[in-house]
């Protein structure tokens, strides 16, 4: 029981929002600790697991080409495309947007999108272009709010479509778990129950997305 | 084969240029700080397998330290103007999209066509690891249609992948830290701990109570924990196999897919998932920390009721 005081020193760290790496690195050494591992012991640990959790930083492989595509103007020329298209609304191309990744990535397809490769470089300009029409500039505020609501958009997107895909982390998770204790289960029926959620969440976040485009608007009039 | 080993030899030679480069940065008033940050990350890229498990321990702890004590700079490469690149924009018009869409077409390519292949008896992609491979070489061959598409700077690459690695900083580390960290919790038994205490204080004598008690156990321990995967042994081994399932009889792949999407509500309303709640944030420059998953509670929050109403109405049929 007395590990759990490692949760807290997370909870509370990131509560008051001291720097989530010095907070990490806190919690690792006092839940190693309280577990009755010696510091060296648990440096080694720790140092050893970061080792094997390189392949989560590879990811930042992909910020070159974007640099390269925003110095050449790409967040400029995607905000001037849909500047063009007046029935592109905020509302319209954020729930298209939402459908595009819950489809992509139910068929498995979930690295062809993200916030580095899309949110950054082309959905939140597209986004801020749409809100803006042929109105007033936006605030900076609006702006700020246009951008979370955009990276929102792609992690509900992709939750909830991921797991319609058999072959996916979460699923192999399931089933590997289910038949070490004596349940055998196809990774097709597990799939196809995520499918009710990703509707009710297609629905929730695109009615959120209708709101809020009301309330941009009506803010802007 | 091409495996890791290599994606990380190119993650490494990469850092390693954002080392030097930040040196060289005098418009930065941190360069030697954000040179030995960058300067540390590729070491662990090139060399991480050969300094030893309590090395990389020094390392982590150096990193966090330089990282977490004092601020990082921001790098700042010289560029085009805002008014330079509206009128590239113009000129280049939607040729830009094409390194854009070569991204994903790679990717699509990578997984579907070259992950099968097979070379002289051996798969020319570790299988285990096709699309993180797929996902490199999508970049290295985007970047390179972008240099001579839309003729940008050979340097470009590196400066411009520096600016944006800076604008990320100390949140560059931190998915990496907690996945880290989620192994030194499994070492010390968090995981039993939290599912003790959870089914040990609540009665679960009847059946929306257990669902209750699951979906939100779920939610509950990922936003603790910042990922649904460390949740789900723990809380479907507690609550869903000896109660839901053993007691009341549910079925067993409804119950497990929508707990685990109640984990996945979680995910979306804490920081400790930071590869999807607190990177965008520094990634789209918002000044607000917590302000992606402020747009996400909303969501999430409904999402986790329609998933108990859902696993009630479905799972016992």
């Amino acid at each position: 029981m007395l590990v759990l005081l490692g949760v807290l020193v997370v909870v509370a760290g990131f509560a008051v929002g001291l720097n989530p790496l010095l907070v990490v690195v806190a919690s690792a050494l006092i839940t190693g600790m309280l577990a009755g591992h010696s510091l060296p012991d648990v440096i080694s640990a720790f140092g050893k697991a970061f080792n094997e959790n390189r392949y989560v930083s590879v990811a930042w492989l992909i910020l070159p080409v974007i640099g390269v595509l925003e110095r050449a103007g790409l967040q400029e020329r995607a905000r001037g495309l849909i500047a063009g298209f007046r029935a592109v609304t905020l509302p319209r191309l954020l729930i298209g947007y939402l459908l595009f990744r819950q489809l992509t990535a139910a068929l498995g397809l979930t690295s062809i999108a993200g916030q580095a490769q899309t949110v950054r470089p082309l959905v939140a300009p597209m986004a801020e272009a749409a809100a803006e029409g042929d109105g007033p500039p936006l605030t900076e505020d609006e702006v700020q709010e246009i951008k979370a609501v955009s990276a929102a958009t792609d992690n509900i997107g992709l939750f909830f479509g991921e797991d319609i895909f058999l072959a996916i982390g979460s699923i192999l998770l399931m089933v590997g778990f289910l038949d070490q204790n004596g349940i055998t289960i196809e990774p097709l029926h597990l799939s196809v129950w995520a499918i009710p959620s990703a509707i009710a969440a297609f629905l929730v976040h695109g009615a959120r997305l209708i709101l809020f485009g009301r309330r941009l608007r009506g803010s802007r009039a | 084969m091409i495996g890791l080993p290599v994606v990380y030899g190119l993650a490494g030679l990469i850092y390693a240029a954002y080392a030097a480069l930040s040196v060289r940065d005098g418009a930065n008033p941190k360069r030697w700080r954000n040179g030995l940050f960058w300067g540390l990350f590729a070491l662990s890229f090139l060399a991480g397998d050969r300094l030893g498990d309590f090395g990389n321990g020094l390392l982590v702890l150096a990193l966090a330290a330089i990282a977490g004590l004092g601020k990082l700079g921001q790098g700042a490469p010289e560029g085009p103007t805002p008014a330079q690149k509206a009128e590239s924009a113009r000129l280049l018009g939607n040729k830009l999209f094409v390194p854009a869409l070569a991204i994903p077409a790679v990717v699509l390519f990578g997984t579907l066509v070259l992950k099968p292949v097979v070379v002289g008896g051996h798969p020319l992609l570790d299988p285990k690891q096709a699309t993180l491979i797929s996902l490199a070489l999508a970049a290295v061959l985007a970047t390179g249609i972008a240099l001579v598409l839309l003729r940008q700077p050979a340097m470009s690459p590196l400066q411009e992948g520096r600016r944006l690695m800076d604008t990320v900083g100390w949140a560059a580390l931190l998915p990496q830290m907690l996945a880290a960290l989620g192994a030194v919790f499994a070492l010390a038994g968090v995981g039993k701990a939290v599912g003790d205490l959870v089914t040990t204080w609540i009665p679960m004598d009847a059946k929306l109570a257990a669902v209750a008690v699951y979906c939100l156990g779920m939610a509950g321990f990922t936003i603790v924990m910042g990922n649904a995967f460390a949740a789900f042994p723990v809380m479907t081994a507690g609550v869903a196999l000896p109660f839901l399932i053993g007691k009341f009889h549910g079925d067993p792949a409804v119950i497990c897919a929508i707990g685990m999407l109640s984990g996945f509500c979680g995910t979306l309303m804490t920081p400790l998932a930071a590869n999807f709640n607190v990177v965008p944030a520094r990634l789209l420059e918002l000044k607000d920390r917590y302000g992606v998953i402020r747009a996400q509670i909303p969501t999430a929050a409904p999402m986790l009721l329609i998933n108990m109403v859902l696993m009630y109405v479905l799972a016992f049929r």
